[in-house]
């Protein structure tokens, strides 16, 4: 089975967000990036299926220079090689011209399968992946837990609200987006991080990639969101704040 | 005429409550455009649930046995058909996991990007601007259409309020797209629970919720503590869940239970929007988190800003002397 998996970098989750000069992104100077959650997930259920299979597992990111290492660290987990569209401008295009680079860089691969997360921790669209599946003419499936193989194609177990799950089968090749936490996430080993350094990191210049790049939507600005609530915050020692509280839940919510 | 046409998400034959919320939202769009307003949803036109529909101006019923049960395939080619004959200048969905599961492709097939989980809609000199949240809830990110119409739009849970529609008998245009069994190309199954639930979160009066701030699972006990001072039962936010720490019936969010007690007390949760959806309807939210700028905090009404492994102790011991 060969398997790509799509990973994006984003800042690291408890990264302090500023708000840049030009009021249209984050201030990066400062940020620590990692892979992002729910596609490190995709590329744990990419390596099991590997191992349970066989096959070859290829990681595919996009974004600047820095993106490299997050493939490497992919790599040092088990990938066996990478693909990294390189880009110092991504944030130009929408998903769709994203999802086309992909498309495009990924077009001569023939992947059974192809993974991503469900959606990225920074722009949060959860989308990519699904455009990705419609521009390659395949079927997808998203929010998905579990993945096995079948005689005809795979069989994945779907999330759905509230609790509910749903088993799909359809056939490959096949994209799906992948929900975090069904397995545990494994550690790169000292002989990994040692052997990453020698398999095939191919980097794609996006400038070299021939595809509409028309934005459908754009991202004007961000600010930091106003409270819904006016909160009242209890300062003071651990005790102090705690006896606050508690005077607060007596008197005012009077749950006690 | 200018149309914004809404998909609603119908269960058991009925329009969802999320669903009436993107109804309410594209209403809004439309008296501000001048716009005519028009709904769809997959069923029988016959079906009680398109009476309700009356405030549109056009109702349609999409119908094929196709689609009785929802495929990605299925609803992107029924959606983009109906979007083809409508030409409307917005479609407006529900930020559902199945509206999440189509919409994407169905945007693209019309060369168009979907702006999801959008919070809030500003129309001001015909250009409409549309806000989503960026970096699980501590950042807004304002957005707009560059290119033709339609402009599509999924709305978050929550995020409009759903009018208690005037009742009048809606004329309802049955829907009949053109679909082939072959082009669906999955075999979804029935849906199902993974196990019973023995716990009703949604029942409790008081809930002490649990976050990735806990750290490790031996810390638990400190909540569990706590949560037994107050006589609360315990709840969390789904990496605890996930982590195995406690069982998935006690996650609250958009996966896990909603709930709306009297007391939700959030310790060492940071408030991603899956969380939130969940637990927002709640009377009082109290929220001790170490990060400020934590989204939770734009929804409490009491916060502690701390280390939980301070403050929580100290609470437990609190409302322990005032419960004598």
């Amino acid at each position: 089975m060969k398997i790509i998996v799509a990973i994006k970098q984003v800042p690291e989750r408890d990264a302090r967000i500023r708000i840049d000069s030009a009021g249209k992104w984050i201030a990066l100077d400062e940020i620590e990036f990692r892979m992002n959650e729910s596609d490190a997930y995709a590329l744990e259920e990419a390596l099991l299926l590997k191992e349970a299979h066989g096959g070859e597992v290829v990681v595919l990111s996009a974004g600047p220079e820095r993106v490299g290492q997050t493939i490497r660290e992919a790599l040092a987990k088990g990938a066996d090689r990478g693909i990294h569209i390189a880009s110092d401008k991504l944030g130009e295009y929408d998903a769709l011209g994203v999802a086309r680079l992909m498309a495009a860089a990924i077009a001569d691969e023939q992947a059974d399968l192809i993974l991503t997360g469900l959606q990225s921790d920074d722009l949060g669209l959860g989308q990519t992946g699904v455009i990705l599946a419609e521009l390659l003419g395949i079927p997808h499936s998203s929010l998905i837990l579990k993945i096995e193989k079948t005689e005809a194609g795979i069989r994945v177990l779907r999330e759905l609200e509230d609790g509910w799950f749903q088993h799909i089968e359809m056939t490959t090749p096949a994209l799906l987006t992948i929900q975090s936490g069904n397995t545990r996430l494994r550690y790169a080993t000292l002989m990994g991080i040692k052997k990453a350094r020698s398999k095939e990191l191919r980097v794609v210049e996006a400038d070299a990639i021939s595809v509409d790049a028309a934005r459908c939507v754009s991202l004007d600005s961000v600010a930091l969101p106003s409270r819904q609530k006016t909160t009242q915050m209890l300062t003071g020692t651990p005790a102090e704040a705690a006896a606050a509280l508690v005077e607060k839940l007596q008197q005012e919510v009077r749950v006690l | 005429m200018n149309t914004v046409l809404v998909f609603l998400e119908a269960k058991s034959g009925e329009p969802t409550r999320i669903s009436l919320e993107a109804l309410a939202a594209g209403a809004q769009m439309a008296a501000a455009t001048g716009a005519e307003l028009a709904v769809a949803m997959v069923g029988a036109a016959t079906g009680a649930g398109f009476e309700m529909l009356g405030a549109a101006r056009q109702v349609f019923a999409i119908e094929d046995p196709l689609l009785s049960e929802y495929t990605a395939d299925g609803f992107t080619a029924s959606y983009a058909q109906l979007i083809e004959q409508v030409k409307p200048e917005f479609v407006v969905l529900p930020h559902t996991y199945q509206v999440r599961d189509f919409a994407p492709r169905l945007a693209t097939r019309l060369g168009r990007v979907l702006i999801s989980d959008v919070t809030g809609i500003a129309m001001d000199a015909g250009k409409v601007t549309l806000t989503r949240q960026l970096f699980q809830g501590k950042l807004n990110g304002h957005y707009h259409a560059v290119a033709h119409a339609p402009t599509l739009l999924s709305v978050q849970a929550g995020a409009f309020r759903a009018e208690a529609a005037t009742v009048t008998q809606a004329s309802v245009t049955t829907f009949t797209p053109n679909l082939d069994a072959a082009s669906i190309r999955t075999k979804p199954g029935e849906p199902f629970r993974a196990a019973a639930q023995t716990v009703d979160l949604a029942s409790a009066p008081l809930l002490v919720s649990v976050g990735r701030g806990i750290k490790d699972e031996a810390n638990l006990p400190l909540v569990k503590e706590l949560a037994e001072a107050l006589g609360a039962e315990l709840a969390a936010s789904r990496p605890i869940c996930d982590a195995g720490w406690l069982p998935m019936e006690r996650q609250v969010g958009s996966s896990g239970q909603t709930v709306a007690p009297k007391l939700y007390l959030a310790v060492g949760i940071s408030g991603a929007i899956q969380h939130l959806v969940g637990m927002k309807g709640s009377q009082c939210v109290v929220a001790i988190n170490k990060d400020e700028n934590a989204p939770i905090f734009e929804i409490a009404d009491y916060g502690i800003v701390g280390d939980l492994f301070e403050v929580v102790p100290a609470l437990t011991a609190a409302v322990r002397k005032a419960k004598g």
